[in-house]
């Protein structure tokens, strides 16, 4: 009740929730640069394409977006202070995302199988990079969900700030849109 | 979290009240280790940058005392040189070559980054955002701790690469590949270059959780009353200084990232036809572009000088007017400029690419981006001098500093319209014009800055003053010198003088500066060992200098100054001030400054 009335109160957004927008932006800087580096040796000669896109992205891509989702029930679960199930969701969603980073892997694999290995400097070495420094963040996300359901699963403290999982939730939702614009991107420029 | 709501029943509840009330409640104890070294509070971590930048900069300079020696007496040889460095680097006490391409490397890597980024922005934003926009600590007092600590790991591995048998990296500040991407191409592009991206990525780490958290404390933090456009101008060109490193060093991390691919994986993102001289072997790599790399580089390296700059300017028009008595001319139009530097820095970086075979067509867009350039710098500058103009001026020394600044900005700056233009670039690109432009106009300058802000700024970091005697001694020397060091450059950068050479004497139209280059190394050695004095002043004043006895020692307006005068963690003892004016009220109605902290009366004249 008393922390509604100080949400309610202050006007500005929370310094951590900031935070991680302006680290978003941050992050977005970084793909900006790779994506723009690609679109740049794209209009250079000698430049190889890849043939296709493994089918199993689109697999992957399926499964990030069903933790986004899951993500999202695990919010709102927690503001209705249904804890059990807020901890099940949460479990979820670090497992799908596990689940991403591994199906993307089977992904690189079968690109590096059909002879696209890291000799030369064409798509597929941009995608193996770009595609890998997002699997790392969505690792990072991980890390984080894996620290907060030991919270979650804490006996001794019960927490009721929304902060941490509103922050996680955001993070979470965007490592998932980078991902549907990284592939929107090769789908368009390979 | 509850009980904060009983605590502010009032309505203007601000976020960093709900915050540290949390903190106020209960005063832990601090051990040596939670004060001194894993501290969470800002001022403490400002310091930790400002003393690990210092250490650097003893580090980056002596590099350059050494190839001085090289540049100005290339015939002559040092023993002692060969005592103090080993065989391998000085054989028989001459510098050798691959060591000091190393050495002009780490001194550039080591200022511009080490020192000039982590040490000045570093410990200024650190000790001034929460002081003066009237915070507790930081949005995040433990990210600003990991901040600092990833520049101490970073420097570490930086530290460490000078010691491993190859070398450090000796590819120069920029690390152009192919030479950074083939470790068989250099002694300094093996181990010493990992160990170089390595550290340098650590640094990219910590410059982005600190920018991070410098913007959310300004946005979020500020005390009551302190709308942004009463913010002192400190905070504004800090504000954009995170703003700018915030957006370009993620990018140059990304080209780090495919320079390490190519070392390692294989890759030939910046590969192709080449044929290596030291193994006479054809490499396999085909279909990369060198150009690449200095896309991805200077785009962050363009932003990267005015990182450096920006602190320093907003640190002068602060000291500038509290000394001047008078208040900052052109508030709005400061902050303006402020915004089109910033706005600018991102549309500029290939004018450092002229003679890359850049499209000439292309090069004429970023010619008259670059100029624009002009335009803000020179509001900023006319801002700075009507600030004085018929001023109440007090020669102490962080004033005389900021003066300082100011010369070496006009002068530098105008050399910086000759180096614009694409044309003219052709015949001065990679001259020691070049050096003369840039270290005066962002070297030299900023550390005027830094120097201005430190004698400004002690009398808060450790309640004593520095000694003015030394520093008087200080700023003269180091004024004179630098200009008697860099001046002389600009004759040898226009008639061609290339920069980084090892030796210059095999060309007889240079022969002319023998003289001139010996000149310039003895003055260097001289401005260093003055450089020293002012560390000892330094160190020395921390624990014996004179006490400070009023908490406002320079009749200053900003919220620094109402706080205790060695403030605890948390700043202020009782409630943070509330905020009813602008910084600047300096000379006002008859009454010699006003602090922020003054309502306004009803008799008082508007501005």
């Amino acid at each position: 009740m008393e922390t509604q009335i100080v949400m309610e109160q202050r006007k500005r957004i929370h310094p951590a929730k900031f935070t991680l927008w302006v680290g978003i932006g941050s992050i977005v800087m970084m793909f900006a640069g790779l994506t723009s580096a690609y679109i740049v040796k794209r209009s250079q000669p000698s430049w190889v394409s890849l043939n296709e896109i493994p089918r199993i992205f689109w697999y992957s891509t399926l499964v990030i977006l069903a933790s986004s989702v899951t993500m999202q029930m695990a919010l709102r679960s927690f503001k209705q202070r249904e804890r059990p199930q807020y901890r099940r969701l949460i479990l979820i969603t670090g497992l799908l995302g596990a689940l991403f980073i591994m199906m993307q892997w089977f992904g690189f694999k079968a690109i590096w199988a059909s002879g696209t290995t890291f000799a030369g400097a064409g798509a597929g070495q941009f995608l193996y990079i770009i595609a890998g420094l997002h699997a790392l963040h969505v690792l990072a996300g991980i890390i984080a969900l894996i620290i907060m359901s030991f919270r979650a699963f804490s006996t001794k403290r019960r927490n009721y700030n929304p902060v941490p999982v509103e922050v996680m939730s955001t993070y979470w939702h965007f490592v998932d849109i980078l991902w549907l614009y990284l592939l929107v991107f090769f789908m368009m420029l390979t | 979290m509850s009980n904060e709501a009983t605590v502010h029943g009032h309505s203007e509840v601000t976020t960093h009240e709900v915050h540290h009330d949390d903190h106020h409640g209960h005063h832990h104890q601090d051990t040596f280790i939670t004060k001194y070294i894993f501290s969470q509070d800002h001022k403490m971590i400002g310091k930790q940058f400002l003393i690990t930048g210092i250490v650097w900069a003893i580090i980056g300079g002596l590099f350059s005392v050494l190839f001085r020696l090289q540049l100005g007496f290339p015939d002559q040889s040092f023993p002692i040189l060969e005592d103090l460095l080993g065989s391998k680097w000085a054989a028989g006490g001459k510098i050798q070559p691959e060591f000091y391409y190393a050495l002009v490397t780490m001194h550039g890597t080591v200022l511009v980054f080490f020192v000039l980024t982590a040490g000045l922005s570093g410990t200024f934003a650190n000790l001034l955002i929460p002081l003066q926009i009237g915070a507790r600590d930081m949005a995040s007092p433990f990210m600003n701790m990991l901040s600092y600590w990833f520049f101490f790991l970073a420097s570490i591995v930086m530290i460490s690469s000078l010691f491993v048998q190859t070398g450090p990296a000796s590819g120069g500040w920029t690390s152009y590949p192919p030479l950074s991407a083939l470790g068989d191409a250099s002694e300094g592009s093996k181990a010493g270059m990992d160990l170089w991206l390595v550290s340098m990525a650590l640094f990219v780490v910590s410059s982005l959780l600190g920018g991070l958290n410098y913007i959310a404390t300004i946005l979020n933090m500020r005390t009551k009353g302190m709308t942004m456009t009463r913010l002192p101008l400190t905070i504004w060109a800090l504000f954009f200084t995170a703003v700018l490193g915030v957006l370009s060093f993620p990018v140059l991390f990304s080209g780090f990232i495919l320079l390490l691919f190519d070392r390692h994986a294989g890759t030939s993102f910046y590969l192709s036809d080449i044929f290596l001289a030291s193994t006479q072997k054809p490499l396999p790599n085909e279909g990369g572009s060198a150009i690449l790399y200095q896309h991805l580089f200077w785009f962050l390296g363009h932003p990267e000088v005015y990182i450096i700059l920006l602190p320093a300017m907003g640190m002068a028009s602060e000291i500038l007017s509290t000394n001047s008595r008078k208040p900052i001319f052109g508030y709005m139009a400061m902050i303006a400029s402020l915004f089109a530097i910033c706005v600018l820095a991102f549309l500029v970086w290939a004018h450092h690419m002229f003679v890359t075979g850049l499209n000439p067509f292309l090069g004429s867009f970023f010619v008259l981006l670059t100029l624009l350039i002009a335009v803000p710098s020179a509001i900023k500058v006319f801002n700075w001098l009507t600030t004085i103009w018929r001023g109440n001026i007090r020669f102490t020394p962080g004033m005389l500093f900021a003066l300082g600044f100011i010369s070496m900005f006009i002068s530098g700056g105008l050399t910086g319209i000759f180096l614009g233009n694409s044309t003219l670039d052709i015949h001065l690109h990679d001259t020691m014009f070049v050096i003369a432009h840039f270290h005066i106009v962002m070297g030299v300058a900023s550390f005027f800055g830094m120097f201005a802000g430190v004698y400004h700024w002690f009398p808060k970091m450790f309640g004593r003053y520095l000694n003015n005697t030394l520093a008087y001694i200080h700023f003269w020397i180091t004024l004179v010198g630098a200009y008697l060091i860099f001046w002389p450059m600009h004759y040898e950068g226009l008639a061609g003088m290339p920069r980084r050479y090892l030796d210059v004497s095999g060309w007889v139209s240079f022969n002319q500066f023998d003289g001139l280059n010996r000149f310039i190394s003895i003055v260097s050695i001289i401005v260093f060992a003055v450089q020293l004095l002012f560390v000892f002043n330094f160190f020395y004043s921390i624990f014996k200098g004179r006490r400070v006895k009023t908490p406002n020692p320079w009749g200053s307006n900003t919220l620094e100054w109402t706080t205790p005068i060695n403030p605890g963690h948390g700043n202020w003892e009782g409630e943070i001030p509330e905020v009813h004016r602008w910084a600047y009220d300096y000379g006002k109605d008859g009454r010699d400054f006003i602090p922020q902290t003054e309502p306004v009366s009803a008799t008082e004249s508007k501005h």
